[in-house]
């Protein structure tokens, strides 16, 4: 399974394994990691799984969708490599991943 | 340590509320017993497909994996009831006539679905839909050859709605009101979204006033009947007239109760032992004087998180503006702020290219934002509403003019 690591709102890092298919707020849900609050559960209708997207994976996720990056824009801790992470889906090839997640969601 | 403090956070409901609680007591750190009753036979599941996705696969989706609450050391105990609460021995009894002690008691029983006191209303297909259990059912039922009559145009009736005419049923929805979504949405909304129901064949009748229900040999509904006489014919009809919050065991223990638990901001009730949370409540909101009921996922989650932190003893976060979302066939909803009388209503976008924003303004600051397929002006509604920020507008009306110049 590939593993994702997240670093966490209090700077601690957690490396988990997420099931192939599922995404990164997939991953954060299951495992009851803190900071993604999920209110949605993964229909891109809110913006509470924000995450910033680590060093090449940015370029390799690519950029969001209109939809996606119209929620992102007005948030207080938006950045370019800001990404809703229920729209980033985990497979063998994101096996290594890297995001960090804000200390504040919504 | 008294053996009461040792004993388990009991919390009683399973829905988003409870199901969200207990994780994040885990991620605050505590350490004790928790114990997660729930009446339901299903562990904690997502509500929003019941009424959005009912007849798609997506229909049954867990908040967690099950092998989520043995992970966490959650006690998850399903298809039970708390019949009664003592606060005085700081113990609940179970419908098994079993006692469970509790450190902290945490009320999450949320809402059910009000019913129709008239003539027909125990008949075969006429249902409700708060339940997984209630939304298999019509799941089943969905079918482009059957009628289905939808009484009451709150959100749950006009979302099924959308799905029932997506897959081609004939559709009819009932409201007592002049206008659909009257307790919930503006009317500026209620007009609009009116349109794009007939729009796709729908039957919207408001003003509808439902007598009963006429059923056939077989105890089967096949009609509701109108105040004047009309029989609307159907072979299954949903009601959907909102929902009365369970407070039942909350008051018979004698917690202050006005139409839902009281709480304040930090979930607390009128015994410092029990907390209250979600469609169970009510609620401080914003500046607004009375407190409110909320009816949303978000409310709910919310208050799952302050009283995870007052059991805890850490400083309960801040409340953020209240909002929620809809799908209706291609639009999607959200809402944010509270709707109050003497609001003035200003569109933003054209209702007819299915992208537009609502916003209600108190003088030059906005309240509350109704949006469709406009996510920026509804994060931007949502940020406006928080930081009390005020507009022009002129300006926020004007959809060339971008949201971070509409700034007064």
């Amino acid at each position: 399974m590939p593993s994702v690591t997240y670093v966490l709102p209090d700077g601690s890092e957690q490396t988990i394994e997420v099931k192939s298919g599922l995404s990164v707020m997939d991953g954060s849900v299951a495992n009851n990691l803190p900071g993604i609050e999920a209110e949605c559960g993964g229909s891109c209708s809110c913006a509470t799984c924000h995450v910033y997207v680590e060093g090449e994976w940015a370029a390799h996720y690519g950029k969001a969708s209109e939809e996606e990056w119209e929620l992102l824009e007005f948030l207080d801790t938006v950045q370019e490599n800001s990404r809703l992470s229920c729209q980033l889906v985990v497979t063998d090839a994101e096996d290594g991943l890297k995001v960090t997640v804000p200390e504040e969601q919504g | 340590m008294s053996a009461a403090d040792e004993a388990p956070v009991v919390i009683v409901g399973a829905g988003h509320g409870g199901g969200t609680l207990v994780g994040t007591l885990r991620q605050l750190g505590y350490e004790g017993p928790v114990v997660l009753i729930g009446s339901e036979p299903d562990a904690p599941y997502h509500r929003p497909p019941l009424s959005k996705k009912f007849h798609a696969d997506e229909l049954e989706d867990p908040l967690r994996p099950l092998e989520f609450y043995e992970e966490q050391g959650i006690t998850l105990r399903l298809s039970e009831d708390v019949v009664a609460i003592d606060p005085e021995a700081r113990t609940v009894r179970l419908g098994d006539d079993t006692e469970l002690a509790y450190s902290t008691l945490v009320l999450a029983t949320g809402a059910e679905p009000r019913r129709l006191p008239v003539p027909g209303g125990d008949l075969d297909g006429v249902v409700v839909l708060r339940t997984l259990a209630d939304a298999r059912v019509l799941k089943d039922a969905v079918h482009p050859d059957k009628r289905l009559v939808i009484v009451g145009a709150g959100y749950v009736g006009l979302e099924v709605a959308a799905v029932a005419r997506s897959v081609g049923q004939q559709v009819t929805v009932l409201e007592r009101e002049d206008r659909v979504l009257a307790r919930v949405a503006s009317p500026e909304l209620s007009e609009i979204l009116t349109g794009h129901h007939v729009a796709q064949g729908t039957e919207v009748l408001t003003s509808a006033d439902v007598t009963g229900f006429a059923g056939d040999d077989d105890g089967h509904v096949r009609a509701v009947v109108l105040g004047d006489g009309r029989e609307i014919p159907c072979d299954l009809a949903l009601v959907g007239v909102g929902a009365i919050p369970r407070d039942e065991l909350a008051s018979a223990a004698g917690l202050t109760c006005d139409g839902g638990i009281v709480v304040d901001a930090a979930t607390r009730t009128s015994d410092p032992h029990v907390l209250a949370i979600g469609d169970v409540t009510r609620r401080p909101v914003g500046n607004v004087e009375e407190l409110v009921r909320m009816e949303s996922i978000p409310s709910a989650m919310e208050q799952a998180k302050q009283a995870a932190h007052v059991i805890v003893g850490k400083d309960v976060p801040a409340a953020d503006v209240p909002w929620f979302w809809s799908d209706q066939f291609d639009l999607k909803l959200k809402m944010a702020g509270l709707l109050r009388p003497g609001h003035a209503a200003v569109v933003r976008g054209d209702p007819t290219t299915g992208r537009f924003t609502v916003f209600h303004l108190d003088g030059d600051v906005i309240a509350a934002v109704e949006s469709a397929n406009a996510p920026k002006e509804f994060m931007a509604g949502k940020k406006y509403i928080r930081t009390r920020q005020r507009v022009d507008v002129t300006r926020l009306a004007d959809e060339a003019v971008g949201l971070k110049d509409v700034v007064a």
